[in-house]
């Protein structure tokens, strides 16, 4: 029953991560080319410090302590709304076309970021809940 | 219609295919018309690959607890293999000829919503937060290598597929 719960909070949720990410990663590769990833890499590093946002509330007991709303946003939206697998793509499509500068830049640029991302949302999210 | 997997990858030449011009249609009402079924090819795509990774993520801490992120790491591997091989296989020297709104569905909503980034960069912080910088570091390395390797294994198998 718990987990039928957490399927439809999730479900839910995903619709939103889905399109959004849909949304801006194409709006940012019309805007600045696509001649390196940076609309999936902005998707990622937004995705992971709302992350840590949320997942400061939980620890200080807030609304997203609760299962129900971690499920739908936490799992379902932003779970969504970030994505390996066209990171993984995007990475070999420019170490398959000799880019191999651009690929190595790419994980090194989309793991740092990330995990600087996902600290400075949880940091941000203690200081103004805590 | 862009699919927004960088269409430097083969395949996506393909995605220009579609609408023959409808001389009687107005050009917004098509315009409108590809951009709302884009949109629910993805939002479909999202929520079956969002299912499928919350009900991995479950079964693997059922049976392998939590001290360990299994699941993220699994939906990641197998996702990044699905990808590629797909693009692979649908590109254009693919076997497969789908349209661009079956190609957004499977990668751009499925791939995108089944893998995710935001777990795997929260669940490396909590490592470190609980005093863990090795297991935290070990996570990383493992997860990027087998994610890069899994979608090189898939684009290459099916590029021996389409070979056949």
């Amino acid at each position: 029953m718990d987990t039928i719960n957490g399927v439809m909070w999730v479900a839910l949720g995903s619709v939103l991560g889905g399109t959004a990410r849909f949304w801006l990663s194409g709006f940012v590769a019309r805007r600045v080319g696509e001649t390196f990833p940076w609309g999936t890499m902005v998707v990622n590093v937004s995705g992971a410090f709302l992350l840590g946002v949320l997942a400061a509330s939980a620890a200080s007991r807030g609304i997203f302590a609760a299962v129900g709303p971690w499920q739908f946003a936490a799992i379902g939206i932003l779970g969504t709304y970030t994505t390996v697998s066209s990171f993984s793509l995007q990475t070999l499509a420019l170490a398959r076309d000799g880019e191999m500068m651009r690929a190595a830049g790419n994980m090194v640029l989309s793991l740092s970021l990330c995990l600087l991302a996902v600290t400075g949302g949880f940091v941000a999210g203690s200081y103004i809940l805590g | 219609m862009q699919d927004n997997i960088s269409p430097r990858l083969p395949g996506s030449g393909q995605t220009e295919e579609h609408s023959p011009p409808h001389a009687r249609r107005p050009a917004w009402w098509q315009i409108l018309w590809d951009k709302t079924g884009s949109y629910i090819s993805v939002a479909l795509g999202s929520i079956v690959g969002a299912v499928a990774r919350f009900l991995v993520s479950v079964l693997c801490v059922s049976q392998f607890g939590d001290g360990f992120p299994w699941g993220t790491l699994f939906v990641n591997v197998t996702g990044s293999f699905a990808i590629g091989f797909y693009a692979a296989v649908t590109g254009p020297d693919g076997r497969l000829f789908v349209s661009a709104r079956q190609r957004l569905f499977v990668m751009v909503g499925f791939c995108g919503g089944y893998t995710t980034f935001s777990a795997f960069s929260l669940e490396t912080l909590r490592f470190v937060q609980s005093g863990k910088a090795q297991t935290a570091l070990v996570y990383l390395v493992v997860s990027v290598v087998t994610w890069i390797a899994s979608v090189w294994v898939g684009y290459a198998l099916a590029a021996r597929f389409n070979r056949l």
